[in-house]
């Protein structure tokens, strides 16, 4: 999944990563979160994009947690879903991203 | 994408409550042009009663050039029955679109079965005055309204009221669901950063048991229906439901 981040200012991978498993922890708790399989894969912090992993059956609970974030690291923020793919090369591919 | 007779549709995304600042024409460019980034191709903003035609007229230019539809609304708030029937009397004829919040029973009840009345929303805080139960879904099964959830407060809300508002939206669509009453999900902000893709929105959409399809309609299909709609109605060529003048003849 790669996602674009809206925010004012730029956070870290670690900031990115704790907004995001805040926000799936607090819509579906540890135990739903904990059968997302999540992991970033990659951060590009200049261009404030990133590619996560996951489950696809909690596609949807993880679509959900992203949008509902609002803020990363005391900032106002947003996460939009930029392509979901099936791997890592067919998303690179999908955005053109070298 | 979605197949209808063989042939693959590209949805077509519409935000139906877009708070604009009237005063702000910045901020409000802003907006427009941020909604259009994020893939809608039609958004309605809700105007004060008086709004004149050319404050209506800019704004639609100024979505235009977003490459963007534009819908006039109206947020009506009576509190009774008789000042809904006059505020629709007097506004139907001037806006596109006709939200009325329910603030009590009498009026969420008249304007479930009044057949002006495009979408019905209720107090996201106040959970004693969602008045949408079964008796609201039949009158509005029987008219032309739909429930009308923002998304604002999911984003706003956070512990026991959202798990609250939550525990509300679901009861609340599944009983429209039965009644087939039609659902719009829109986004309720005047923030920029709370505009969410019309993906993500149903993707919230689906936290209160909406399955994709439907949450996808809610934010395309089901909107875009509503605008035609009422667009066929106000033109001029407009008799009734099915029946329009497509050329006068002269008189002999």
């Amino acid at each position: 999944m790669a996602l674009q981040i809206d925010s004012d200012g730029t956070p870290s991978r670690k900031e990115f990563i704790y907004a995001v498993w805040d926000a799936i922890g607090k819509l579906y708790g540890e135990y739903g979160a904990s059968l997302t399989s999540l992991m970033l894969i990659d951060y590009y912090m200049e261009r404030k994009t990133a590619v996560i992993r996951t489950s696809l059956a909690t596609v949807n609970m993880v679509k959900a947690s992203l949008a509902s974030i609002t803020s990363i690291a005391g900032m106002d923020a947003a996460v939009h879903v930029l392509a979901i793919s099936g791997t890592a090369k067919a998303l690179e591919k999908k955005l053109n991203w070298s | 994408m979605q197949k209808r007779g063989g042939v693959t549709l590209k949805r077509v995304f519409a935000d139906l409550h877009v708070c604009l600042s009237m005063n702000d024409s910045a901020a409000t460019l802003r907006m427009i042009s941020k909604t259009a980034k994020l893939g809608y191709r039609l958004i309605a903003a809700p105007l004060a009663p008086e709004t004149n035609k050319e404050e209506v007229v800019k704004l639609r230019k100024a979505c235009n050039e977003a490459k963007i539809d534009f819908a006039s609304r109206i947020d009506l708030q009576p509190r009774t029955t008789n000042e809904l029937m006059v505020q629709l009397r007097r506004l139907r004829r001037k806006f596109e679109i006709i939200s009325v919040a329910c603030d009590n029973k009498q009026v969420a009840r008249q304007a479930a079965k009044d057949r002006r009345v495009d979408l019905l929303s209720f107090p996201f805080l106040d959970f004693r005055r969602r008045f949408f139960d079964r008796a609201e879904a039949e009158l509005a099964s029987n008219s032309l309204a739909a429930l009308e959830f923002d998304m604002k407060p999911l984003l706003v809300l956070h512990g026991p009221a959202r798990v609250r508002l939550l525990s509300s939206l679901r009861q609340e669509a599944a009983i429209a669901m039965k009644f087939h009453v039609p659902i719009i999900v829109s986004s309720g902000v005047a923030i920029e950063m709370l505009l969410r893709k019309p993906r993500d929105m149903a993707a919230l959409a689906c936290l209160f048991g909406l399955d994709e399809n439907s949450a996808l309609d809610a934010v395309s299909h089901i909107a875009h229906a509503i605008v035609k709609r009422n667009r066929e109605k106000l033109g001029s060529g407009f008799v009734a439901p099915g029946i329009h003048i497509i050329r006068e003849g002269k008189n002999r």
